[in-house]
């Protein structure tokens, strides 16, 4: 299944944050959206999950997703949004008791994304007994339990130290070589857009507009800590960016 | 220059505080009651307090000791004991269901928030002959009165902890298609659970506070009709042991929603 953005305008009152958002999100891809902070990414992100309505254009999913699928668009939250009072298994139990997913079907997709995410001994656990890596491992897994045909992952290791997001990229760089998944991922960050994005989408500052689309073709697998390659792209990206990240940060906020 | 430096004086870094960070001190609570009641025992024994102003405790206790023996003292705790039950059962189930609904819903919020926040400031003492009159001079007036005092507080704390719940987490709630049962039961109900129990701490307060004026009207028995009683009678014996009475009933009621908080609330940090 691919998503198509056509002509995405968005605004808050008077303040317009996306203008002419067109853009595809091809199928098993993971598409990076980048920009100085404030550009509109995050609200993107949101509008192509359905938890925010765009003023004008449409998301348009391509192909009907796998039959399989429990809940095809699925976010992944920078906070991890894990309820406290429910352990590790509760919190992924909790996404497919609601589509009538219980008992031993659902034991079988548990204990199956919990091998995936390596958390299987922490199943019984509370989400304060885990760290921030192991909070966001088990948002991943709760994420893939629905099968998503697509994954929309909002900076989802921005509140992790930097030793932990090098693990978890490789971690979500393995999961995609095991099984492709189609993903937008939202970040800040050029060096996680340079590791995991085939495609990197450049916004500019408020009002976001696609600024330019960056493709790197080197598989994701073969993409290491300190490729020279990669910091080539991540230095073009960071000099499209600069100037606009500069007068981004001097902004005042009228919000 | 770096010679001057290291001939000046040295001295120590003064640590300049933790923070202040309580710790947990078990002793001095009880220590507290106890000097406090050897004061007045020693004071009324010796004659620095008169007999007038105060009970002697050791009295006082003699009288608990004469209403456990006569069987009294069951006559009136359970009467008592039945009226804050069934009416701070009532305010409590209904004052919550209120809340989340108003936590919930923009009308409801619209539409009761400034009626609650009229009834709240009423002494629902003064309301009493009204009850009276409604729900007649049996146990329902009785009834009436402490549920609508446990109702308004349990309202006020039950939709602060809706509205405190995480956003995102309902927002995850939706994203992954749960349905708008679930994200209330599954989601908002324990999330505001902190909450809903702190305010039950005050409401029950209110509720004892509130069973000694319920049974100023048509009650014999009871902990405030006892009360009551000796007070019109200048009987200062018989209304610090009623009152103790009170006080203990409220060290259990808090230790009792401790001990929930505990249990339900042990994925707090």
């Amino acid at each position: 299944m691919k998503l198509l953005l056509e002509d995405i305008c968005h605004s808050y009152g008077q303040l317009q944050v996306l203008k002419n958002i067109n853009l595809e999100v091809p199928d098993r891809k993971i598409v990076c959206l980048v920009g100085p902070s404030g550009c509109g990414k995050s609200t993107l992100l949101r509008i192509i999950g359905g938890l925010e309505k765009p003023i004008s254009g449409n998301v348009i999913q391509v192909g009907s997703p796998p039959k399989d699928s429990i809940n095809p668009l699925t976010y992944v939250f920078q906070d991890f949004a894990l309820l406290p009072w429910r352990s590790v298994e509760g919190n992924i139990s909790l996404v497919l008791e609601d589509h009538g997913i219980r008992h031993h079907q659902a034991e079988e997709i548990i204990a199956d994304v919990l091998e995936r995410t390596k958390l299987s001994d922490f199943r019984k656990a509370l989400p304060k007994q885990l760290s921030g890596g192991m909070k966001q491992r088990v948002a991943i897994a709760r994420a893939l339990a629905v099968k998503p045909a697509a994954m929309l992952l909002d900076e989802p290791l921005s509140a992790l130290d930097s030793q932990t997001k090098e693990l978890l990229m490789d971690d979500l760089i393995s999961l995609w070589s095991r099984q492709p998944f189609t993903a937008v991922y939202v970040t800040h960050n050029l060096h996680e857009a340079v590791r995991l994005g085939h495609s990197i989408v450049v916004l500019s500052r408020r009002p976001g507009k696609i600024r330019e689309i960056v493709n790197i073709s080197k598989p994701l697998q073969e993409r290491e800590l300190g490729d020279v390659e990669l910091e080539k792209y991540q230095k073009h990206l960071w000099n499209l960016m600069r100037d606009e990240a500069i007068s981004a940060d001097k902004e005042l906020l009228d919000v | 220059m770096s010679e001057v430096t290291q001939q000046g004086e040295s001295k120590l870094v003064a640590f300049k505080g933790g923070g202040f960070v309580t710790r947990k001190i078990k002793w001095v609570g009880p220590a507290v009651f106890i000097v406090l009641i050897a004061f007045m025992e020693w004071g009324t024994r010796v004659g620095f307090i008169s007999s007038l102003t105060l009970p002697r405790p050791s009295d006082v206790f003699g009288t608990f000791v004469d209403l456990w023996n006569t069987g009294l003292l069951w006559k009136h705790i359970i009467p008592s004991f039945t009226r804050l039950g069934v009416g701070a059962f009532l305010g409590v189930i209904v004052g919550t269901a209120v809340g989340i609904s108003i936590g919930l819903f923009s009308y409801v919020r619209a539409g009761l928030v400034p009626l609650v926040a009229a009834i709240f400031p009423i002494p629902k003492i003064a309301l009493l002959p009204l009850f009276v009159i409604w729900f007649g001079i049996d146990e329902a007036s009785k009834y009436a009165l402490i549920a609508l005092g446990t109702f308004t507080p349990t309202v006020v704390a039950t939709y602060g902890a809706v509205d405190n719940v995480d956003r995102t987490l309902i927002r995850m709630g939706q994203s992954f298609g749960l349905s708008w049962r679930s994200i209330v039961f599954k989601i908002v109900l324990p999330g505001a659970m902190p909450g809903i129990l702190s305010g039950l701490r005050v409401s029950l307060a209110i509720a004892i506070i509130l069973l000694v004026a319920a049974e100023m009207l048509g009650a014999e028995f009871g902990i405030g009709a006892y009360i009551l009683e000796a007070g019109s009678l200048f009987d200062l014996e018989r209304l610090f042991a009623g009152v103790t009475i009170l006080s203990l009933l409220g060290v259990v009621i808090s230790a009792l929603v401790g001990f929930t908080e505990n249990r339900l609330l042990g994925w707090r940090t």
